[in-house]
């Protein structure tokens, strides 16, 4: 039978019944639908983190404080406080460390800012000038904090992007004076926006000379009473001596800190990279749950067009027998009715690409409690959405068809 | 041209074994027009699926052409029907909503040779007197009419048989004349071997020979003394 007539055949016999033929279709279609919208949405939100933690600056190491045991008690990764000023001066020595380039230290603390009637809770953070271009925060308006400004712990800030607009609108904060815990500051500059979005928003913070923030806002201590660092941003030389950064980072601190060789450091160091796979590792989790949860309305779509193709079955028993009386084989049989339910589930996952596509670029953007929904459509998601709905139709097809493949032709013209 | 040796067939129905042919042998040679009479019940109708190849006999030998049934497979059972059977049904059993044409060209899709199948369709539609309803569809047509669309439906692909389930059983008894006048010409004119199922004597009797079945076994064979030759 020639390809031209078994298409044909299987249009008849989808266009005889079309109200049921779409109503199928229409299960497939939402099937497809919300496996390609939630897809995207998933590798949207990989693509979304991955850019996230790409835009604090380029070939990054981390040195937080890390899990200590004191008298047997081993306290969580980031509790302790065990990282100085000194530490960082230390990392920052090119002989002991030759493969660092720049070292940014940081401390933070929450606080309440307020600028005339207006105000806003947030994060305080506070650095050394090398802060600007190792973690990439370019300045917008003013300037940055100055190495003096360090030295004599001055009373200014430098607003994040978000918090600026909050407290002064449209006005140019420069200049301003604000208040943090009933103390004045001097706003001396704003962020550039860097459109970040809910995990670690960066427009949402203010900037402060990190003496600063460790006398008026933080007074965390070491054991041995040394205003503690609780973030060094490292920028490593090249992207080829990162591993060795991190070994020299790594003996400078084990050195300083009197870490025996075999014991368990206070302190841990990570890449930017390691960060990266760390977030695309969890969230790829997050995305086969969404594909499995979609899938599962795909597979309901499936189950739709076996019930149709095999109400059809029984309907066109004497259709069946009258052909096979004629001469059609079982084959001829089987293609017919496997055609007809291949289209159902193709026209179903054509349209259903289309519709999802759709919904992808109409959320996509969208901002949610402070979090934007980023969707990425990509070839694969497409090609994984038609050759399921393709699969769909063939194996869902594939028992009613072999059903009336089977059908033996007197039986079947004698069906009433 | 058709050769049946000691043919039976049993029916397996829940526990019980039906036998609805026993011992069934008889020879049609080429261009014979016969009946196959008996009333309801005798196995007229399932000796007629065995000869269409529908069914294959439990027991003993059907050749067909020289070929052993038995024998083939059924990819091979549905080339035969194809190509050498033409069926002619009590129920004429056309696709609805499909036009007479395409009725007629069914068979031409499943054969090899499908170039041309429409044109063939209206030849075949030309020869039963329907040329001018070939885009009429089953359920625009009288009784009649449907079974003359089913008997181009079996002329199209030439077959050496024509096998005829009752098929006058539905039609009034003036469309009876036009098909059975129309079985009788493809006989006469085409020397198309002709096999026809009834329990009309009226019927029975525009045949050459008459074979009566009763109990699933042939009990008498003869030819038609003072046959009508139905004419149109």
């Amino acid at each position: 039978m020639k390809a031209t007539h078994v298409v044909r055949t299987a249009g008849t016999g989808l266009t005889t019944n079309k109200m049921r033929s779409t109503l199928t279709v229409l299960g497939v279609v939402i099937g497809v639908a919300s496996v390609i919208a939630l897809l995207s949405i998933g590798r949207g939100t990989q693509v979304a983190i991955t850019s996230n933690i790409q835009s604090m600056g380029t070939n990054l190491l981390f040195v937080g404080p890390g899990a200590v045991s004191q008298s047997g008690v081993r306290s969580a990764a980031g509790s302790a406080a065990t990282l100085t000023m000194d530490d960082a001066a230390a990392i920052a020595d090119s002989t002991a460390a030759p493969a660092v380039y720049a070292v940014a230290p940081q401390v933070q603390a929450g606080a309440q800012i307020v600028a005339g009637n207006q105000n806003t809770r947030t994060q305080v953070i506070g650095v050394t000038p090398e802060y600007s271009w190792v973690r990439n925060f370019p300045i917008e308006r003013g300037d940055f904090v100055s190495a003096s400004q360090v030295q004599r712990a001055s009373l200014v800030v430098v607003l994040g992007n978000s918090v600026a607009q909050t407290l002064f609108g449209l006005q140019d904060p420069v200049g301003q004076p604000i208040r943090i815990n009933g103390l004045q500051y001097e706003v001396i500059g704003v962020l550039k926006s860097k459109g970040g979005s809910g995990f670690g928003n960066s427009d949402d913070q203010v900037i402060a000379p990190i003496t600063t923030v460790q006398r008026r806002l933080s007074n965390q201590r070491t054991t041995s009473g040394a205003k503690t660092v609780q973030q060094i941003s490292i920028q490593v030389a090249g992207a080829s001596q990162n591993e060795a950064a991190i070994q020299q980072v790594t003996a400078i601190l084990q050195e300083r800190h009197r870490i025996a060789p075999g014991q368990p450091d206070d302190f841990t160091v990570q890449s930017q990279q390691d960060m990266v796979q760390a977030l695309q590792q969890s969230t790829s989790v997050f995305v086969i749950f969404l594909g499995a949860i979609a899938g599962i309305s795909l597979l309901v779509g499936g189950i739709g067009i076996m019930n149709i193709m095999l109400v059809s079955v029984t309907e066109r028993t004497r259709e069946i027998g009258i052909r096979k009386s004629v001469g059609a084989r079982r084959q001829d049989i089987l293609l017919q009715f496997l055609v007809e339910s291949a289209t159902l589930s193709l026209l179903g996952g054509g349209i259903g690409i289309l519709l999802g596509w759709g919904i992808s670029r109409m959320i996509g953007g969208i901002r949610l409690n402070n979090a934007t929904i980023n969707t990425v459509m990509s070839l694969d998601i497409l090609v994984l959405a038609v050759s399921v709905s393709a699969a769909i139709g063939l194996i869902f097809g594939l028992y009613p068809a072999y059903r009336a493949a089977r059908l033996s032709p007197i039986d079947a013209l004698r069906y009433e | 041209m058709i050769q049946l040796h000691g043919i039976v067939k049993t029916y397996q129905m829940d526990q019980i074994q039906v036998q609805a042919l026993r011992n069934i042998s008889c020879h049609i040679e080429k261009g014979e027009m016969v009946a196959i009479m008996g009333p309801s019940g005798c196995g007229k109708s399932t000796l007629m699926n065995i000869l269409g190849c529908l069914d294959t006999p439990t027991s003993g030998h059907y050749s067909l052409d020289g070929v052993e049934v038995a024998m083939l497979s059924d990819s091979q059972l549905a080339e035969v029907r194809n190509k050498k059977i033409g069926f002619v049904f009590q129920k004429f059993n056309l696709l609805p909503r499909t036009s007479a044409v395409d009725n007629v060209r069914l068979p031409l899709l499943y054969g090899s040779d499908g170039n041309n199948g429409r044109k063939r369709a209206l030849e075949a539609l030309e020869r039963v007197g329907l040329g001018q309803r070939a885009g009429h569809k089953p359920n625009q047509l009288s009784g009649g009419e449907q079974q003359r669309v089913a008997i181009a439906r079996a002329l199209v692909n030439n077959p050496s048989i024509i096998l005829a389930d009752e098929p006058t059983g539905n039609l009034d008894s003036r469309s009876s004349r036009d098909i059975m006048g129309l079985l009788s010409q493809l006989n006469r004119d085409d020397r198309i071997t002709i096999v026809l199922v009834t329990h009309d004597a009226e019927v029975g009797s525009q045949a050459q020979r008459i074979i009566s079945l009763r109990d699933g076994q042939i009990i008498g064979d003869s030819p038609v003394q003072n046959r009508k030759d139905g004419g149109i």
